[in-house]
């Protein structure tokens, strides 16, 4: 842990290389064309970072000087209608672009990754899932386990937090937030402050799931407390709100980050952080101890007795250190950068990880990561680039086709069927109702088990290109059945 | 038929948006189509046996319970009392067991997946100590605040009050009196009351327990709103003498005993180097409410919005002071009163006093450096006897710098608020002697009161004619009798 300011006044610039590689812009310009508002959203760090890095002095054109290799990847920019990001065309991406660079650059294969960084802001990082027991499942992705990554995700001992990622703070608009500045002579003179939900009814009708029943318990045990001024709505005066009060509760949600803790810092108001074991961004750099309050999940209910029982001077103190200037600045991604901001804090820790230990360089032919664990929903197909399986496009994932509403049928179909098509109904989300209710007629149930012998057997192709693909030598191009035989579908 | 648009309706409720585990298990799709195959009749026996049971128990007794029952394992839930009745709930944490189980293997997490109890504590509301701590907290948070971000180095406030002892006068001297004891710099009250110093007056400022100088000044307060007027400036500018004898140090502020002052007054004029204005708003009194009011709405109707008036300095888009915002009183001209107490609307002069505020050091009589040249000499003033407005005391008036972000911020109201000159009151606000007669209400608590009723209430009673509710009686009865005794 670091003390305030000396670390977070580091300048990375001369201290490591990044080289960027040229991905095709189906991995970024597209996604990003196809949906600009992935640019607002709160994982939009990915894009940021990339930006940053093209014209950042750090950015080397030569690869073999470079100490740090980025892939301009957004993998979270599939959104919903209202705004969500699905995680499901995101792992399939991942492998595609790392075939990609395995393919055609030596220097994934020399280290297998390990000197390669990825930025995955979504829920649960590089697990590609936002629910938790799923994420769990799935693990970080297998190939991404040498690699470094950078993502917001932060809770310890957790299946999808890396020993060695570095934590980032969730994307939050600067130029919204310095719109809404009062000045500083303005009394704080609410005690305690939070905006959001309680009780997730949608997905958690019962309660007890959503935050691990933590923001159900603010609101149960304080609803009638004077002191704190919690409640659902959604003010226009929310910035003003948090300056004019000296604690912040920043609660858990789904995922244990939330972008209240980057508000409550910049806005001065002392974060109180009700999430157990969490991870917090740049950990190393900022002294979270000794600028925010942590409270336990089981402690809850004595919140207004801990927060008050915080002596005057230590309260004094930690306004204080908030104040510092430094600290905003490395919780924002402000566009254009400047010194000390969130971009120069990444490359701080990706400094600090230099230099790199010898042993991740890997001798000729050896091999440590299997290319074909995983769930076989992430399996790519063989083809690179442009070419197209039945009805997929090049990622392997299914296109959008209006009018597929396929959930309801099947009993006996297992998993794979139902994860698969809830991917295609939840694109089409009809807004609220995930599937309604459609006649099985015996032509819709013969077109039904088509398309499903066809995706077998692409996955039986995937699968015996994959087994080809770890036998033979990175850098040499598929065998020709395999691409043919993937083009007959 | 029923069974099934229940069942389509709980499913569509669960599976409502895209983040609902339940809904992706296969398991249960099997049971929604259950047209031929035995399973699909098997889960609606048992929805069925469920949903008789949830009518019995009255919340929702899911079928799930059932596996439940029958599995052998015991979850580890946190079992502290939650609210939700219904123990459908507990379905979701069985199927997470065997991912618990495979996440234990890999790391050892304190923190575990799946349902929690809502942890409430027996006695869910504030304990006043620890409130009064929270706001303890506040306040020197807010100490904190003002030193680090507020005004540097803070003025003393002068603040100077002519009053005379009438009616109403405890009613106004309380209002400003405890203004100015919220202020947070140091403050000298100057009050200056006109036919001599009283005791009255005397003992109400000494509750202030503010820094107060009592003047008295020779005349008696007129009654005609125009003298007084007159009147109310010698005695400010005889203020404006004491503050100069005595070398106070300073902003003088004329805070009048009627008007009512914002904290926010006392912060913006802190600014104030020379010479300042700032914005009032004008609440014109009128006994006949109705009347200003309706002629304010139509006022306010041809602008659009009902307003206020204000009397304050007006600046150009450059935050340069270019004029003056007087309230009109032609409109009001035939209704206006001449008499203190007259019921009719009460307009403000041309430019009031208590709009202004000055730096002390501008009434020294020795040459400080870099005192304005552009303003006049007190001395020479009350010699002439003809000073209508404060904007007399400056040659220049461009050069007074208007305060409250250019006189946009409204911080203090004007009001002239005053009882019948032949009203009286007792002295000191304290009834010593006890009063001569006493009326009993027909409906007392006390058993023991004497029912005899004095002779007035009695011809009060049949002077009416009507026959109302005692107790309005009765307190006609003291009206009267309270008039005659005094």
């Amino acid at each position: 842990m670091g003390s305030a300011g000396d670390v977070l006044e580091d300048n990375p610039v001369g201290r490591l290389k990044v080289y960027v590689y040229e991905l095709p812009s189906k991995y970024n310009k597209k996604l990003l064309q196809k949906d600009p508002r992935c640019l607002t959203h709160m994982f939009a760090a990915e894009i940021f970072m990339h930006r940053f890095l093209l014209s950042s002095p750090v950015r080397t054109r030569n690869p073999d000087e470079a100490d740090w290799f980025y892939t301009p990847i957004y993998p979270t920019c599939d959104l919903t209608p209202t705004g969500l990001p699905l995680p499901f065309k995101s792992p399939r991406m991942m492998r595609s672009a790392i075939q990609l660079i395995s393919s055609n650059w030596p220097y994934w294969n020399r280290t297998e990754g390990a000197d390669h960084f990825f930025v995955v802001p979504h829920d649960f990082g590089a697990c590609f899932h936002y629910q938790e027991e799923k994420a769990i499942e799935r693990g970080i992705l297998p190939l991404l386990q040498r690699a470094t990554l950078v993502q917001t995700f932060g809770q310890r001992n957790h299946v999808c937090l890396d020993e060695g990622s570095i934590t980032i703070p969730p994307f939050a608009p600067p130029q919204k937030m310095q719109a809404h500045l009062i000045p500083q002579d303005v009394p704080r003179s609410i005690f305690v402050y939070f905006r959001g939900l309680f009780y997730d009814v949608n997905n958690d009708p019962e309660g007890g799931y959503y935050a691990r029943g933590a923001r159900a318990a603010v609101w149960e045990n304080f609803k009638n407390n004077p002191l704190f001024d919690i409640s659902t709505d959604h003010p226009t005066t929310y910035y003003e709100d948090m300056q004019r009060s000296i604690f912040c509760l920043c609660p858990l949600g789904w995922a244990p980050w939330s972008p209240r803790l980057v508000e409550a810092v910049v806005f001065g108001c002392i974060p109180v952080i009700i999430a157990d074991d969490i991870v917090l961004p740049f950990a190393d750099a900022i002294p979270w101890e000794e600028i925010g309050v942590f409270v336990g999940e089981k402690d809850v209910p004595e919140l207004d007795t801990i927060l008050t029982s915080i002596p005057t001077e230590v309260i004094l103190r930690k306004q204080r250190l908030l104040a510092n200037p430094s600290m905003k600045r490395a919780m924002l991604f402000p566009q254009p950068a400047q010194p000390g901001d969130a971009f120069h804090q990444i490359l701080n820790g990706l400094a600090r990880k230099l230099p790199h230990d010898r042993s991740i360089y890997l001798k000729a032919g050896e091999k440590v990561l299997n290319w074909t664990a995983g769930p076989v929903g992430d399996l790519k197909p063989c083809l690179q680039g442009n070419g197209l399986i039945g009805d997929r496009d090049s990622f392997g994932c299914h296109l959008r086709r209006e009018g597929e509403r396929e959930a309801a049928m099947g009993g006996g179909m297992g998993a794979f069927w139902g994860t698969r098509v809830m991917e295609i109904v939840k694109k089409h989300d009809s807004g609220g109702l995930l599937w309604k209710r459609i006649k099985l007629t015996p032509t819709r149930k013969a077109n039904a088990k088509t398309r499903l012998r066809r995706v077998w057997q692409n996955e039986a192709v995937l699968r015996a290109c994959a087994e080809a693909d770890a036998s033979n030598s990175p850098g040499v191009s598929n065998t020709e059945s395999c691409t043919s035989a993937g083009k007959n579908e | 038929m029923k069974l099934s648009l229940f069942r389509l309706s709980y499913w569509n409720r669960r599976g409502s948006s895209f983040r609902s585990s339940a809904s992706l298990d296969p398991s249960f799709d099997g049971g929604f189509v259950g047209k031929s195959s035995p399973s699909s009749i098997f889960w609606l026996v048992i929805h069925g046996l469920c949903c008789l049971i949830s009518l019995i128990l009255g919340y929702r007794f899911s079928h799930l319970v059932l596996f439940f029952l029958f599995s052998t394992s015991v979850t580890n839930l946190y079992t502290t009392p939650f609210l939700s009745a219904g123990t459908g709930g507990v379905s979701r944490l069985l199927r997470l067991k065997p991912l618990e189980t495979t996440n234990s293997t890999v790391r050892s997490s304190r923190v575990v997946v799946g349902r929690h109890g809502i942890r409430i504590r027996p006695w869910p509301h504030p304990n006043p100590i620890e409130v009064m701590r929270a706001h303890q907290l506040l306040g020197r948070v807010q100490k904190e605040q003002k030193s680090l971000y507020g005004v540097r180095s803070p003025k003393t406030v002068i603040a100077v009050t002519p009053t005379y002892v009438r009616t109403f006068q405890a009613l106004h001297l309380t209002g400003v009196m405890h203004s100015l004891m919220l202020v947070p710099y140091d403050l000298v009250w100057i009050v200056v009351e006109a036919g001599g110093t009283t005791n009255e007056t005397a003992s109400f400022i000494a509750k202030s327990g503010l820094k107060t100088i009592h003047i008295g000044f020779d005349q008696k307060m007129p009654n005609t709103w125009e003298d007084r007027h007159k009147l109310e400036t010698k005695m400010r500018l005889h203020a404006l003498r004491i503050v100069r004898d005595k070398k106070l140090d300073g902003i003088v502020v004329f805070a009048d005993d009627s008007n009512m002052h914002s904290m926010e007054l006392f912060d913006e004029i802190q600014a104030v180097k020379w010479f300042g204005a700032v914005s009032i708003g004008i609440l014109a009194h009128s006994g006949n409410a109705d009347e200003l009011s309706s002629v304010l709405m139509n006022q306010g109707k041809k602008k659009g919005k009902p307003s206020m008036p204000i009397q304050g300095p007006s600046c150009d888009s450059k935050e340069k002071l270019v004029g003056w915002h007087v309230f009109d009183t032609q409109p009001y001209a035939e209704k206006t009163v001449a008499f203190i107490d007259d019921k009719a609307n009460l307009m403000p002069s041309k430019m009031e006093w208590s709009g202004f505020v000055l730096n002390s050091r501008l009434l020294w009589k020795e040459l400080v450096d870099d005192k304005p040249t552009w303003v006049k000499d007190v001395n020479l003033l009350d010699d002439n006897g003809e000073v209508d407005s404060p904007l007399s005391l400056v040659k220049d008036t461009s050069m007074v710098e208007p305060l409250g972000s250019c006189g946009r911020h409204v911080l203090l109201w004007w009001l002239r608020v005053e009882a019948r000159a032949d009203s009286k009151f007792p002295p000191g606000w304290i009834i010593n002697s006890p009063l001569e007669i006493t009326v009993p209400s027909k409906r007392t608590p006390w058993p023991n009161s004497s029912s005899e009723l004095p002779v007035v209430i009695k011809e009060a009673k049949r002077r009416s004619g009507k026959s109302r509710g005692s107790k309005s009686m009765s307190s006609k009865g003291k009206q009267q009798t309270s008039t005659e005794s005094f």
